[in-house]
């Protein structure tokens, strides 16, 4: 049990926070993710609102238990973490460390998401595009074969050139 | 709401299945079946908007949250039974997804009422008739995957037009699970209209099937835009989304894929109701019997179980 003199507060609580990794992609920090809205420090007691990025991630409570070990080990003593779901997760906000990383973790960074037009959300029935480049041999062009890939937020490609199947965050 | 105490140094974090079994929270141990949703989740306690009746939010909440609910149980019997890797991986993606908005809508509908409802009072201690899905959501496929997709297109199209009115609302809720669902069920059609073209445009065994399998699922597309009394009410209040609404817009995209995967409309009449009664009222057919003993049937023999 920590007790108020065994206090030891050396880093802010955002940059704690913003150090701990995605469980499901440990080469990103939850900074580099984008998923932490605030971080509010009142004397030792820490409030941080984070967003999921799909409705039912199922990382977001480990993202919870990880965040409140991690600013316990660094000397806060009450912790909440919230969640807010508005406005909805990006990949736009993956930071650009966080694309260098997802790439040389040979995972192909997510484009630019799709712009909201006015009216109904138009059907996509063509194939998939073919500009994503390969993270293992930089191929420009590479072919999805599965939009759904082991983690909500990845779809499953192959390259034709060193024939390597690979992992292309989606963009949403 | 309390603040969790961290106690330090009793986590080892090299230690995958303490991590996976153990939370910071020893005095609050694991309920078995949720994670309590409410405590955490800075939305659902907001206010109820004005002009709203609580109990009319609040069936809308369940409406809206059963229909992922159930049809995300549906679509978990795939896990294990379909035809490849990789569609499997897809439909549980997509089960997770709608299970995800289940959660927090049903959260919200329990905050609402102000019972002491949580989410999992909602999922597993219901009986049949408390439940507000439609009647598509809790058909068995009985795996057939042309089936499949054809329930999938139906269901997503009409809650993407659904959510996509929806992210105006005027409660914080459903327009935040909107602002999620409308970025997921983009993917949830894209993939199923694509089956649906690939299977009618396909070989002649394959457009036999998926025909049948729209055959199938046809009868149940007549209550998707029928407005339920809490609906109407609240769409007064900028709150919901008048159902009825959406049918143009449905219409349109099953003529797109359908045109193009050289599959005929089906002309089928749709099943009927009681006395005007159907889903959103809690009268089912016997197949919600079937997903509910199957979802709940742990949580009911162990009640309060934690781990």
């Amino acid at each position: 049990m920590v007790t108020g003199s065994e206090l030891r507060v050396d880093l802010g609580a955002r940059d704690v926070v913003a150090r701990v990794v995605d469980p499901e992609m440990p080469m990103l920090t939850l900074d580099d993710l984008g998923v932490i809205r605030s971080v509010e420090d009142h004397d030792g007691s820490v409030v941080v609102t984070i967003t999921p990025t799909y409705s039912g991630c199922p990382a977001i409570e480990v993202m919870r238990d990880d965040i409140r070990i991690a600013l316990g080990e660094a000397g806060y003593r009450t912790v909440e973490v919230r969640t807010v779901f508005s406005p909805a997760w990006s990949t736009d906000w993956i930071s650009e460390a966080g694309r260098r990383k997802l790439a040389e973790a040979g995972i192909a960074p997510p484009g630019k998401a799709p712009a909201r037009a006015a009216g109904p959300i138009p059907l996509t029935l063509s194939a998939p595009s073919s500009q994503v480049r390969c993270p293992r041999c930089g191929a420009p062009a590479t072919e999805e074969f599965s939009r759904f890939g082991p983690t909500a937020c990845t779809a499953l490609r192959r390259c034709p050139s060193c024939q390597e199947p690979f992992e292309h965050m989606k963009e949403i | 709401m309390s603040p969790h105490e961290v106690h330090q140094g009793e986590h080892d974090a090299t230690n995958a299945y303490q991590s996976l079994s153990e939370t910071t929270e020893h005095d609050d141990p694991r309920w078995a079946f949720g994670t309590g949703f409410e405590d955490v989740e800075a939305e659902i306690s907001a206010p109820v908007p004005e002009g709203t009746d609580p109990a009319d939010l609040a069936a809308y909440c369940q409406m809206l949250g059963d229909d992922a609910l159930i049809y995300s149980q549906r679509l978990s019997e795939w896990v294990a039974n379909a035809p490849e890797l990789e569609e499997e991986v897809a439909l549980a993606n997509t089960a997770l997804d709608l299970l995800g908005q289940a959660r927090v809508l049903l959260s919200r509908a329990g905050h609402v009422e102000g019972r002491g409802r949580g989410e999992d009072a909602f999922a597993y201690l219901r009986d049949q008739a408390g439940f507000r899905n439609i009647a598509l959501a809790e058909q068995s496929d009985d795996l057939d995957f042309a089936r499949c997709i054809a329930r999938l297109l139906i269901f997503s199209t009409w809650r993407l037009a659904l959510l996509h009115r929806l992210l105006g609302s005027a409660d914080p809720v459903i327009a935040a699970v909107a602002g999620k669902g409308v970025k997921e069920l983009t993917y949830h059609r894209d993939y199923a209209a694509r089956w649906a073209l690939r299977l009618g445009d396909g070989t002649e065994e394959s457009h036999r099937r998926m025909q049948a399998g729209l055959e199938w699922a046809w009868p149940y597309v007549e209550e998707l835009f029928r407005t339920s009394d809490e609906e109407r009410r609240l769409v007064e209040a900028g709150v919901a989304v008048d159902p009825a609404g959406t049918r143009e817009e449905f219409d349109a995209v099953l003529a797109q894929v359908l045109e193009q995967a050289t599959l005929a409309r089906p002309e089928v009449a749709p099943v009927g109701t009681i006395g005007g009664r159907s889903g959103r009222q809690g009268i089912h057919t016997e197949r919600l019997g079937h997903v509910l003993a199957e979802m709940q049937s742990v949580a009911r023999e162990h009640p309060g179980a934690t781990w």
